[in-house]
């Protein structure tokens, strides 16, 4: 066990490294997501060519909890709902299942709102979910947030239907 | 075993990206030009420049206003221009025509329609030639190139109906600083006809916008208030957002996600170099500089609440300023440095707020329906614009008591005020709906003259520094 876990370290350490020092060369017009300064090294790194998704990945935890990995808001608000408290229960019980996984919660808003606001507000959402796993038993750090206010939208038409998928606490897993 | 090579991982990561993270997305430094010296182009009259109003009679708007080519004394080869001083004196004023005809200021006529007066037709008008044009107002200029490379550019303004001088200044500038002599000259012109402060000679930082609606790629970028010397100093792999030019333009306060996180840097335009204004594990944004640009508000959040904070531009310890379960965020200082005009939602909706420096005070300013966001204090003090959402957004003002709401736009969108130096004028940003498509705009304190600033990409988050040191 502790052969494969220095070679896991070891190799995602590199390609973190590698993947900076790309970064720093030249500017490609659309990055991957930046390294996080809490990944930790997980047993999927072990073994990427297998087809299932494997335990700690994005893929299997959409696997388990369905469209579960989002919560959406109110217009300006950040309050758990039913439906929200249903969606973060299944989050929690596989978090509980799977107790290496870490996650991060985006929180977003809809375009109808001031700039800086609209992060203040992505960051509550996010919160607001983390806290409701962490009420759930979830370490909180295993949980980080990061909001990304109204400047990465799913749904691009201006009415409230897009609106309402925009305001939304999507939870990702790292890996 | 395991916990300790996960450690060392952790820490290598952490020791290798402050460093590389911070610096990745930006671009080559940019210099922010030399400096404008103020020469003495002598008085050839002894009582000097006529004092008191000038001929106009009637409206402002309508005051006719010549701008032939600036002559030189020489025509010399001048790295400003490749074909010599001469045509340099007619860019010259076609950067001022251009600068008040849209601006919506006076009548001007610009060079390429007007005869091109000599050398010593610039310190003694032929005045029957401008009579005779309709020309209300003269702007006579000069060109020269100097021995040590740089140049002397004279401005005069003349009232054609009294045959007299009205005001002269000249200015030595290098050579890749001449258009900052035509707004100088600019400057000059609209101040003593109007009474108003100058604004021309002052840049605009913005945010740089291209790509689709949920990929938008969000540069840094600055430029003159004319959108001349347009630079891009971030390279789009990291969104940046809400900058703000220090009262010097030596620093920038900008927003990026270059660690994957919204933080706060201090950007060093000379040496290019940034850092953070907080070492905090935690989300900071909304930056603003005092008018001393001494101290520096940003706001943070901390387990989801949002709060205001100050701290010395220096760094150092940071102050909070706000304290209220909610969303406080932004801030505008008023121009004596004395209060602050922000934002909160703690009454339940966005409205805005002023406190005195030290955070002491808070009350709220705003009762009239619809909600109060990004307020910004004017330069002059008399006036708060901010952007009012009630169903749209729009750019409105109010005094700093609350009153005296007009609203000043009628776009889908209007967003994030910023003034002139001068206050007379209010830059912004519009986005359409659907599209997401976004444009800077101006407007001024009329609500009359508004026109969309041309940029080469979409634009946002404008922020419109001061004059010029």
């Amino acid at each position: 066990m502790t052969i494969p876990t220095n070679r896991i370290a070891a190799i995602a350490l590199l390609s973190s490294a590698s993947l900076l020092a790309a970064c720093a060369k030249e500017a490609p017009e659309e990055l991957p997501p930046a390294p996080e300064a809490t990944a930790t090294p997980t047993p999927s790194a072990a073994a990427p060519t297998q087809s299932a998704p494997m335990p700690g990945t994005q893929a299997h935890f959409e696997q388990a909890v369905g469209s579960n990995t989002v919560v959406y808001f109110d217009t300006d608000r950040f309050n758990i709902d039913s439906s929200d408290a249903a969606s973060l229960q299944a989050q929690a019980q596989y978090l509980g299942q799977f107790s290496q996984v870490t996650v991060t919660i985006e929180g977003h808003a809809d375009e109808r709102g001031t700039r800086e606001y609209n992060l203040a507000l992505g960051e509550r959402r996010a919160n607001s979910a983390k806290n409701y796993l962490v009420s759930l038993g979830i370490p909180a750090n295993r949980i980080r947030t990061v909001s990304h206010g109204k400047e990465r939208p799913v749904a691009l038409a201006s009415n409230e239907s897009a609106w309402s998928q925009n305001r939304r606490a999507a939870s990702v897993v790292i890996n | 075993m395991m916990k300790n090579l996960k450690q060392i991982a952790w820490i290598a990561l952490l020791l290798s990206t402050p460093t590389l993270a911070q610096n990745q997305d930006l671009g080559e430094p940019v210099g922010e030009g030399g400096s404008v010296e103020t020469t003495d182009i002598g008085a050839d009259d002894p009582d000097g420049p006529l004092r008191g109003t000038v001929t106009a009679s009637g409206n402002l708007d309508d005051l006719g206003v010549a701008i032939p080519a600036f002559a030189t004394d020489r025509e010399r080869p001048t790295p400003a221009n490749s074909d010599g001083t001469g045509a340099l004196g007619r860019e010259m004023a076609r950067v001022i025509t251009a600068n008040l005809r849209n601006n919506g200021i006076f009548k001007p006529t610009g060079p390429d329609s007007l005869p091109k007066p000599s050398f010593t037709q610039i310190k003694a008008p032929s005045w029957g030639s401008w009579s005779g044009r309709g020309a209300e107002m003269l702007v006579h200029g000069f060109v020269n190139a100097r021995p040590d490379g740089r140049l002397t550019v004279g401005c005069y303004l003349y009232d054609v109906a009294l045959q007299n001088e009205l005001v002269r200044e000249g200015w030595v500038v290098r050579p890749a600083d001449w258009r900052r002599a035509a707004h100088k000259c600019s400057d000059l012109v609209y101040s003593r006809l109007t009474g108003e402060n100058p604004f021309f000679d002052s840049r605009i930082a913005y945010i740089a916008e291209t790509g689709p609606k949920d990929k938008r790629v969000k540069r840094l970028a600055i430029m003159d208030s004319d959108g001349a010397n347009h630079r891009f100093l971030t390279l789009g792999s990291a969104t940046a957002l809400t900058p703000r030019y220090s009262p010097d333009y030596s620093k920038l306060l900008y927003l990026s996600y270059v660690d994957g996180n919204p933080r706060i840097y201090v950007y060093d335009i000379g040496s290019g170099k940034q850092t953070l204004v907080a070492e905090t594990g935690n989300p900071t944004l909304a930056p603003r500089w005092s008018p001393d640009g001494n101290s520096i508000l940003y706001s943070m959040a901390v387990n989801g609440n949002t709060d205001i904070y100050r701290v010395s531009a220096n760094g150092g310890r940071s102050v909070r300023l706000t304290n209220t379960p909610g969303i406080d965020v932004g801030g505008s200082y008023s121009p004596d440095g004395r209060k602050i005009v922000f934002e909160s939602d703690r009454s339940g909706s966005q409205q805005c707020y002023v406190m005195d420096a030290d955070g002491s005070n808070q009350r709220r300013i705003t009762f009239f329906g619809g909600r109060c966001a990004t307020p910004e204090w004017s330069p002059r003090g008399d006036q708060i614009a901010f952007t009012r959402i009630a169903g749209d957004f729009n750019i409105a003002v109010m005094t700093p008591a609350g009153r005296n709401l007009r609203v000043l736009t009628d776009g889908w969108q209007d967003e994030a005020p910023t003034w002139a130096p001068n206050g007379r004028i209010i830059q912004f940003f519009r986005t359409a709906r659907n599209s997401g498509r976004s444009g800077l705009h101006q407007v001024d304190l009329t609500g009359r003259n508004e026109r969309r600033l041309p940029t080469p990409v979409d634009a946002s988050d404008p922020a419109w520094g001061p004059i010029r040191p």
